[in-house]
């Protein structure tokens, strides 16, 4: 444990029952603000010329990605390599996925391996809080349908902090296809969680009232701080969804253009971006963009996140009897 | 219209609380069977020889009813069977169940309804009456041969699992229904309000990013077959209701005359969408557990008689099926062996519903939908009884089933009541 000195201020021990990460809906602000300082810390050790910490040594970190991602998996994949961890990654195509495993099999004979923590995406709501119940490991929840992405809303936050100095009493638009969004959701909950505002704005078909202020005059955007840019898909556009009626209705009342920005808004998108669609190029490459913060605070975020869960508080009853 | 055996079981059941809310009973009574029907109800009978069953402290109803099951045969068989059903059915103290036609092949035809009548006849634990289908293949086009079914035995008719989804169709078959003299059941949802559904369309499916499956999905066509059911002057029974605008467009058709008749099920009387927030796909139905005051609307419908029928919806499925996440579940619970005691723990306890109501819609209300002999404690009738403790408590198992699927929404819960004996057709079948 004398790892712990890598991360200098000393982090508070996370409580017992936090062994894992599967919802922003199980954090509280003291997890929130736990998490942002050790992300902190790890943010400081990597502007080092050796960038590896040696803080996870032995252990072995699963990724499993049931859907496509570029900067998730590779993310978690440096996170975990930066901490000196093994990493292993599976994707569905290509694994027995493709044969038609059912997931707690394939959970299950991954947890043969006794992974310390796994990470997984999946396209249904509930998957990774089935994989916590299915197996012994910590479970990371790297995106699960529209649900939840919580590293996601937690790298969001340390990039606002970072940009703003503060998060409480910051005002957030998050601007598109707010239905089929998990960042959102996490997203909300993660603003509301640290005394931030949050306002959803885009078509109404692609709105949802449930989860907050909600409105589709893209104007409301001049209020806030941050305008959160949300990818749109162009599968919403199908014959039988019809959300919207094409992508250039969608772009001309909501795209992200420098016209509708004001000076001192910062903009954000989880990637990957349709340039052209939910935002202008000229929005993307310009100095209000916050887009490639965005990937870098994802990795000392995940670190962080790695780190919370391994070695910080109490030793998991189930983990004390392994090592005994 | 049932098919099973019958019995001619002899038996005394003394010193029990006789309650048969249609009959007006509600006291300390012996009841004796003699060769399955009962022939003497009254403070001492002469026991003659038979079976004694003591019944002190226990409660003796006539038995259950259930209007809404789901056997899995033909086709499903690893998931229920005539025979492990109609367990499941002798348990939770039903002495008849009507079984739903969406199996595979589907029950369209004379000849699969003959099959399936000729092995209830004797591996049937409890009569089962099966329902035929409206539309050929339930593929909503073109109407079966209703009456050759009909005449071949069938208990009903119904698309369940799938909505008549043209009106045409619908009214076609209405009209038609007349020369049955059979009840015809709808499943009331408007596709293209429900697709990809998950849960109810509402705060808990929202947070949790789930694709709504929204009241009105139910209630549009709940309207529509009542305004056809007026048109053609013809019956019709709306099923496993579960939103408080369906209730409402029932209780208008009732007013202005129309010939209409409703059925809820256990886990929409007990539960709300706040359940799908544990993402257990045994909370995942179709249609799914709805909002508060959906849930009260419905108690309140049971209460004054708007829904005279509890209906269980028991819908097996293999638990390799069900052990995934939720959005990848199949829709449905199981339900035979728990409706009564979870009823009384969560709506008789609290003081929600009166016992009495409760036993009549679990058995004298279905039956008088379907045309059925009224299960009835009185001098006379074939014994249809079931003895009921009510201070049993006990966890809900899944090793416990009689059902062969475990998809219980009520797994690892305590519930007070207990199914001590029923007695179907004259024949006791099932002791506890």
């Amino acid at each position: 444990m004398t790892d712990l000195r890598v991360v200098g201020e000393g982090p508070v021990p996370p409580p017992r029952e936090r062994r894992h990460l599967l919802s922003i809906a199980d954090l509280d602000r003291d997890d929130v603000e736990r998490l942002l300082a050790t992300a902190r810390s790890f943010a400081v050790s990597q502007a080092r010329e050796t960038k590896k910490l040696p803080t996870l040594r032995g252990r072995l970190v699963v990724n499993v990605f049931y859907e496509s991602s570029t900067r998730t998996s590779s993310s978690f994949e440096v996170a975990a390599k930066r901490l000196s961890a093994d990493t292993l990654t599976v994707k569905a195509a290509g694994s027995s996925v493709d044969k038609g495993e059912s997931l707690r099999d394939t959970a299950q004979t991954l947890a043969a391996y006794d992974p310390d923590v796994i990470v997984i995406r999946h396209p249904e709501a509930g998957a990774a809080r089935f994989v916590a119940r299915a197996t012994d490991a910590h479970v990371v929840n790297a995106g699960d349908g529209k649900h939840q992405h919580p590293t996601q809303a937690l790298l969001d936050l340390y990039t606002m902090r970072e940009a703003f100095g503060r998060l409480d009493g910051l005002r957030v638009a998050i601007v598109g296809d707010v239905l089929h969004s998990r960042v959102a959701r996490s997203l909300v909950q993660a603003l509301r969680l640290v005394g931030a505002e949050a306002i959803l704005v885009g078509p109404p078909t692609l709105l949802v009232p449930e989860l907050g202020p909600s409105t589709w005059e893209i104007d409301a955007i001049a209020d806030a701080d941050v305008v959160y840019v949300l990818r749109m898909q162009r599968e919403r556009m199908l014959e039988g969804a019809n959300f919207v009626p094409s992508l250039r209705e969608y772009a001309a009342r909501w795209g992200i253009t420098p016209e509708r920005l004001r000076p001192g808004q910062r903009v954000m998108h989880p990637g990957p971006m349709n340039r052209g669609v939910e935002i202008d190029a000229r929005v993307a490459d310009s100095d209000a963009s916050l887009v490639v913060d965005q990937v870098r605070s994802g990795l000392v975020v995940r670190m962080a996140v790695l780190y919370d869960l391994l070695t910080a508080g109490p030793v998991p009853v189930e983990a004390a009897v392994e090592v005994a | 219209m049932l098919s099973g055996q019958t019995g001619r079981d002899d038996l005394v059941i003394r010193g029990a609380r006789v309650v048969d809310p249609v009959e007006r009973i509600d006291e300390l009574l012996d009841v004796r069977v003699d060769a399955g029907t009962i022939t003497q109800l009254a403070p001492q009978v002469d026991a003659n020889g038979h079976r004694i069953v003591d019944a002190a402290g226990l409660v003796l109803a006539p038995a259950f009813v259930d209007p809404h099951v789901h056997l899995r045969t033909p086709g499903r068989e690893d998931e229920e069977t005539i025979a492990s059903g109609t367990a499941a059915a002798a348990a939770g103290g039903y002495c008849a169940i009507l079984a739903m036609p969406n199996t595979d092949p589907v029950v369209d035809t004379a000849e699969v309804l003959e099959a399936l009548r000729a092995r209830a006849a004797t591996e049937a634990v409890v009569p089962v009456g099966f329902l035929a289908a409206i539309t050929k293949d339930q593929a909503g086009a073109e109407l079966t041969e209703m009456g050759a079914l009909a005449d071949a035995g069938a208990a009903g008719f119904t698309d369940d699992g799938r909505p008549v989804v043209a009106a045409g169709v619908m009214r076609r078959a209405l009209q038609y229904n007349a020369v049955t003299g059979r009840t015809l059941a709808v499943h009331c949802e408007e596709p293209t309000l429900t697709r990809g559904g998950h849960a109810h369309a509402g705060a808990v499916a929202a947070e949790l990013g789930l694709a709504g499956w929204p009241s009105l999905g139910e209630s549009l066509m709940v309207a529509r077959d009542l305004d056809l059911a007026a048109d053609t002057g013809q019956h019709v029974h709306l099923m496993h209701l579960s939103a408080r605008d369906s209730v409402e467009h029932l209780e208008r058709a009732h007013a202005r005359g129309v010939s209409a008749s409703g059925e809820v099920t256990p886990h929409h009387l007990c539960l709300t969408d706040e359940a799908v927030r544990s993402l257990d796909p045994n909370v995942k139905m179709n249609p799914p557990l709805r909002a508060d005051d959906d849930r009260a609307a419905l108690i309140d419908a049971l209460r004054d008689g708007t829904i005279i029928a509890i209906a269980t919806d028991h819908a097996p499925h293999a638990p390799e099926e069900k052990d995934v996440p939720f959005e990848a579940a199949p829709f449905g619970v199981t339900g035979l062996e728990t409706s009564f005691a979870a009823l009384y723990s969560q709506l008789v306890i609290p003081g929600v519903l009166r016992l009495e109501t409760l036993l009549e819609r679990l058995s004298a209300g279905p039956a008088r939908i379907f045309g059925l002999e009224r299960p009835r404690i009185a001098v006379g009738a074939p014994a249809n009884l079931a003895l009921l403790d009510l201070e049993a408590r006990w966890r809900v198992k899944s090793t416990t089933f009689k059902s062969r699927s475990p998809n219980s929404w009520l797994l690892g819960k305590r519930l007070h009541g207990k199914v001590r004996l029923t007695v179907a057709a004259g024949r006791v079948v099932h002791e506890a």
